[in-house]
């Protein structure tokens, strides 16, 4: 893990402030010019075009927005982009293994964990860290572990049963 | 509506000594930016009206937990996560971790520390009862030097506090006294998760041959800061946790707080939830 340790690197242009980062996205590594306090969200889906990541709420309560940075769940609507420089993200793009699914993918295709598919990004990243974690969760660590990610059509009952299913394999 | 982005800047120092010494330098100009899941809200919604932030969150100085015999010393940038997961934290201090586990969802633990929940100084934030009822002490650091003072005390007012312009909170010592104790925590709010607090209450009781021998208890929610109830504290030592002991607390307590009506809850409401709240922890004194 690299960890962000460079000097002042914001320079004044006007009023507007802007930065290079190098940072690695689902294993490769790009260079950007960003405003330094844009949201991790929005330079993934405007300058990278990763749009898997949604925008739900944009203030840390739906976790729609979640992605792996530096090995752990966040939102991406919280994090400026200036403190991922020097970091490893993995977003929902970076879940399949070339054309094979992850377990848990797999698992909301067949038990109908998807419906409008908004949350889904977040719903299978926080699932896929969970276990990660916790190979053999209980049914309290799953609804833990999708604590924060909110879902508006299914209920959370297939998203649950999606994972308890994922877990079997 | 969205802030400009562009206008903000968030300068990356490479150590603690350069962080510190820009706020000498620069006292005001700069304000520390940690896990952002607090700032990055008001961003959004164009409510951050500072500029420039300096970003403490790759200081590994202000990082990690550690014991000796007689304290427990948190960095500031100590996460939600970091808390949970600490076996002496969870032996000793379990309220810490429950406010920890009721902090927002995984995402957030993740990212929110202990240090920006008292900075931040939320009269809503979920740690600093727990904090207050453990004695803890907080530790400010500038280039000048460091020095180390009671939590209790810290925040004078809505979002005020004896914090100098060019300082950091820099570490959070709780002294490992709870052997024996009973812990209390409980936080009210519109769910049992993924809400913010109503009312939060925080107390940690002694007893001895049946008389409380002292008490701790904190609550947030119900004034313009998270609040120690020293006076709730004095009322209770030396007597037993009887139905007269009981009423008596509640009425001391209810003149040490100040709830509001606002949108969370009414003023009548958080009364009456921490009247009960204290009531049901003097309950369980044993």
């Amino acid at each position: 893990m690299t960890r962000i340790r460079s000097t002042s690197s914001a320079f004044i242009c006007g009023k507007s402030f802007s930065m290079q980062i190098e940072f690695k996205v689902n294993n490769k590594v790009h260079q950007l010019d960003v405003f330094p306090m844009a949201r991790l969200l929005d330079v993934l889906r405007e300058q990278l075009q990763l749009t898997g990541t949604k925008e739900g709420c944009g203030e840390g309560e739906c976790g729609a927005c979640t992605v792996v940075l530096d090995g752990r769940i966040v939102n991406s609507c919280l994090v400026p982009v200036a403190q991922v420089n020097g970091a490893e993200i993995t977003t929902i793009e970076g879940v399949a293994h070339n054309d094979q699914l992850h377990a848990v993918q797999q698992a909301f295709i067949q038990h109908g964990g998807a419906q409008c598919g908004i949350c889904t990004p977040g719903m299978v990243l926080a699932a896929v860290d969970l276990l990660k974690r916790n190979p053999q969760p209980t049914e309290d660590d799953i609804r833990n572990g999708l604590a924060g990610n909110l879902c508006r059509c299914t209920g959370y009952m297939k998203i649950f049963e999606s994972v308890v299913q994922a877990c079997r394999k | 509506m969205r802030a400009f982005i562009p206008n903000y800047q968030i300068t990356m120092p490479a150590s603690l000594a350069d962080a510190l010494a820009l706020l000498k330098r620069e006292p005001g100009v700069w304000k520390p930016f940690a896990g952002g899941t607090d700032l990055m809200v008001l961003l959004e919604a164009g409510r951050l009206p500072h500029r420039n932030y300096i970003n403490i969150w790759a200081l590994d100085e202000l990082r990690g937990i550690e014991a000796n015999e007689s304290h427990v010393t948190l960095g500031a940038l100590t996460t939600y996560t970091d808390v949970q997961a600490n076996p002496i934290l969870r032996d000793e201090f379990p309220m810490l971790c429950q406010a920890a586990s009721e902090t927002g969802g995984l995402a957030i633990q993740n990212r929110g520390t202990l240090g920006g929940n008292i900075i931040n100084a939320s009269p809503a934030a979920d740690s600093p009862p727990a904090l207050l009822a453990y004695d803890a002490e907080i530790e400010l650091v500038s280039s000048a030097g460091s020095r180390w003072l009671p939590y209790q005390g810290f925040h004078t007012g809505y979002k005020q506090m004896h914090l100098g312009a060019d300082e950091l909170l820099s570490r959070i010592r709780l002294p490992r006294n709870t052997e024996g104790a009973t812990h209390y925590y409980r936080k009210v709010g519109t769910r049992k998760a993924q809400a913010i607090s109503k009312v939060c209450l925080a107390a940690v009781g002694r007893m001895n041959d049946g008389q409380i021998s002292d008490t701790r208890i904190a609550l947030g929610s119900v004034a313009p800061i998270v609040v120690g109830c020293v006076q709730t504290e004095n009322t209770l030592r030396g007597r037993k946790p009887d139905t007269e002991t009981i009423a008596a607390a509640c009425d001391t307590l209810a003149r040490e707080i100040s709830p509001i009506d606002d949108i969370r809850s009414t003023a009548d409401y958080r009364l009456q939830v921490s009247k009960n709240l204290l009531t049901d922890f003097l309950m369980r004194l044993h």
